[in-house]
């Protein structure tokens, strides 16, 4: 993006009124200083020249298919570094934001529309021009307006990519037809105790004993019975995996002979050649991710990498790497081979054989539910 | 300025630096989690600043925090008996060996050369169903099927005790390397047994080696995250897994350090009786 690009976004902002004069001449002077003398005071103005955004992200070969269809065309279009990092959760990665310096952070490849309203909530999100990002109108509505359910007048975030955690089994032990008959609640069944696995993670165990409780997991009525699923499958459990990486050793060692999954995981092991399955019970928990672009990054420059990440070819590219099925609307674009085959992926563009979590509803109930969990999970 | 006060500054103008450091990295972000063990965590947003205790309340009042410190407290302390035992006649045997002692000690410290985490995580690949033990088990005809072996606290204490075994045999070694083998000897010419001289001089004499491995053991034993996180199962948590779900997971960043500082009391405390009773020396020799 050229420097009168910009100066014209200044005047324009100045213009719909985000801007007050004061603000705005201010901008002016300091970017006028920056780019003119190219003082050392060139940090202070906001429309100064971007050298680099940091992305992070889960790293691995998504990293890959970023860097080679995004960001270095992205680098090459804009001279602006990406520097792209990784973080091991979600949690860990909020804490890191929260006790960091505005700016320092810049994009985040967001879990759930749960982290879009944290990060709402704590006042890290900034307001995205989406005409900046054209490949916008390539992504489904269906995500896109989990985020306006949160912030109805803008977005801080674009969709990327979706999943189910399902039900994922050893054939060699559990057939189909079983898996099918029993459902959720075969995480429940003494007859696989020590070789039942589970998430760690409190929403997948409170979503997953409200099926085992013939309860809806975006309206719990009876959480004692819930309370009471949860320790039904911890003392029947072998382990609680805490990333994806164990999921997938506890699964291929034959340690665990059922548990929840990523759909995109359990497609990794079966193309691995493990013979493992996956099915997605009635409510089945589905879930979105997103590009986060956090408060105090340059926007703008964000926002053009953002249509870089978004562009049909780095998509797909990423959806066949991470076994994902991308944002994109299959109906618009042409999604190649491959992801039409992915666990979870729906052709009609609409998502609504899919169940997704309430965000308001159950981060209404973070506070108490995670804390019980820790309770629960330790024997209480 | 006259060459006594001179001299009188000198110490403190060469410790400058370290204590800068202290300061600024151990003493200012201690000061840091206790004033936020005293705000409170807010349901969204940013957390309530003030002056509370309810953190402290909870902290010291609740059940559950109380059982795993127990908890906690009994696995380190299992693990501490389980290193002496192993570690003693280890040292024992380095010390007093004739050979060449630099390659063993070079040999126990072989295993500090690999990450802690992969050290923990090889246990996976040893008593896993499809691990060594069970696959040799089995080609051995002794078991038909794979014995459940991972994911409980025994593997826990396992786990610590291979990662602290170490430090328990240098601190021993030290101790028993810097006793005069002479009075060994002068017990066995005044009719001592080699076992009676042991018993009643070598061993006396290395009791503040094992006081300080004991205590090092325990301490790290206790503080603990990793090794319960991979080698526990669902009900397997140390003190420092709550820390770090208050913190990371439910965001609870004044409950978490109301924690942190609770175990930091606890084994701070343990310090304390040790110096009070040993003196840090021991520990320092032990380090070194």
């Amino acid at each position: 993006m050229d420097n009168t690009k910009r100066y014209e976004r200044l005047l324009e902002r100045y213009r719909n009124g985000d801007l007050d004069r004061r603000t705005f001449l201010g901008l002016i002077g300091a970017a006028g200083l920056a780019y003119g003398v190219q003082t050392p005071f060139a940090g202070m103005a906001r429309a100064q020249e971007v050298s680099q955004v940091r992305f992070d992200g889960w790293g691995g070969v998504v990293s890959e298919a970023f860097r080679r269809y995004a960001f270095d065309p992205y680098t090459e279009a804009t001279g602006i570094d990406v520097v792209d990092a990784t973080f091991a959760g979600a949690d860990e990665y909020l804490a890191q934001v929260r006790a960091s310096q505005e700016g320092e952070y810049n994009i985040a490849h967001l879990s759930g529309v749960f982290d879009y309203a944290r990060y709402v909530n704590f006042g890290l999100d900034v307001e995205l021009n989406l005409a900046n990002i054209p490949n916008m109108e390539l992504v489904m509505d269906a995500l896109t307006n989990a985020y306006r359910g949160i912030t109805p007048d803008h977005l801080s975030a674009v969709p990327y990519n979706y999943g189910t955690t399902g039900l994922a089994y050893n054939r060699a032990h559990i057939s189909d037809e079983e898996m099918r008959e029993k459902g959720a609640s075969i995480l429940i069944d003494p007859a696989y105790e020590g070789r039942i696995g589970g998430w760690s993670d409190w929403r997948t165990r409170i979503w997953y004993a409200a099926l085992q409780t013939g309860q809806s997991p975006n309206n719990i009525e009876d959480m004692e019975a819930v309370w009471d699923a949860v320790r039904e499958h911890r003392d029947l459990a072998l382990k609680y995996w805490a990333s994806g990486a164990e999921l997938m050793s506890l699964l291929a060692e034959e340690e665990i002979y059922v548990t929840e999954g990523w759909s995109g995981r359990i497609y990794a092991l079966q193309e691995q050649g493990h013979d493992i399955g996956y099915y997605d019970p009635p409510g089945s928990f589905g879930w979105q991710e997103c590009l986060f672009v956090i408060k105090g990054s340059p926007v703008e420059a964000c926002e053009e990498l953002l249509n870089f990440m978004l562009a049909p070819e780095t998509s797909i590219a990423v959806a066949e790497g991470q076994n994902y099925p991308p944002a994109l609307d299959g109906t618009k674009v042409d999604l190649g081979e491959k992801v039409p085959t992915l666990p979870a992926y729906d052709p009609t563009g609409t998502l609504e054989a899919l169940t997704f979590a309430d965000p308001e509803y159950w981060n209404g109930n973070e506070a108490e539910w995670s804390e019980e969990f820790a309770r629960v999970q330790r024997g209480f | 300025m006259s060459i006594e006060a001179r001299e009188a500054r000198q110490p403190w103008i060469l410790l400058s630096p370290a204590l800068s450091a202290v300061t600024m990295l151990l003493f200012v972000p201690l000061m840091f989690i206790v004033v936020y063990s005293f705000w409170l965590r807010s349901a969204v947003g940013p957390d309530t600043v003030g002056f509370y205790l309810d953190n402290w309340q909870r902290v010291l009042t609740d059940d559950f925090y109380r059982y795993i410190l127990l908890n906690t407290l009994k696995i380190a302390a299992i693990t501490t008996i389980l290193c002496a035992v192993l570690g003693y006649p280890a040292a024992y045997f380095i010390a007093r060996a004739r050979g060449n002692k630099v390659l063993m000690l070079v040999l126990l410290m072989l295993p500090f050369w690999i990450s802690y985490i992969i050290r923990t995580m090889s246990w996976i690949n040893i008593l896993g169903s499809s691990g060594a033990l069970n696959s040799l088990l089995m080609t051995m005809g002794v078991i038909s099927e794979p014995i459940r072996m991972l994911y409980n606290e025994g593997t826990v204490i396992l786990g610590l005790v291979h990662f602290l075994l170490p430090f328990m045999i240098l601190n021993i070694y030290v101790s028993v390397d810097g006793i005069d083998t002479s009075l060994e000897d002068a017990a066995n010419s005044l009719g001592a047994t080699r076992w009676q001289a042991f018993l009643q001089v070598t061993l006396p004499l290395s009791l503040p080696g094992l006081a300080a491995g004991g205590l090092l053991v325990f301490v790290l034993g206790a503080s603990s995250y990793i090794t319960p996180l991979i080698l526990g199962g669902p009900r397997d948590a140390m003190f420092a897994n709550l820390v770090f779900e208050a913190i990371i997971t439910q965001l609870n960043w004044p409950l978490g350090s109301a924690l942190s500082l609770l175990l930091l009391i606890v084994l701070g405390s343990l310090v304390l009786v040790y110096n009070r009773f040993l003196g840090m020396s021991q520990l320092t020799r032990g380090l070194g």
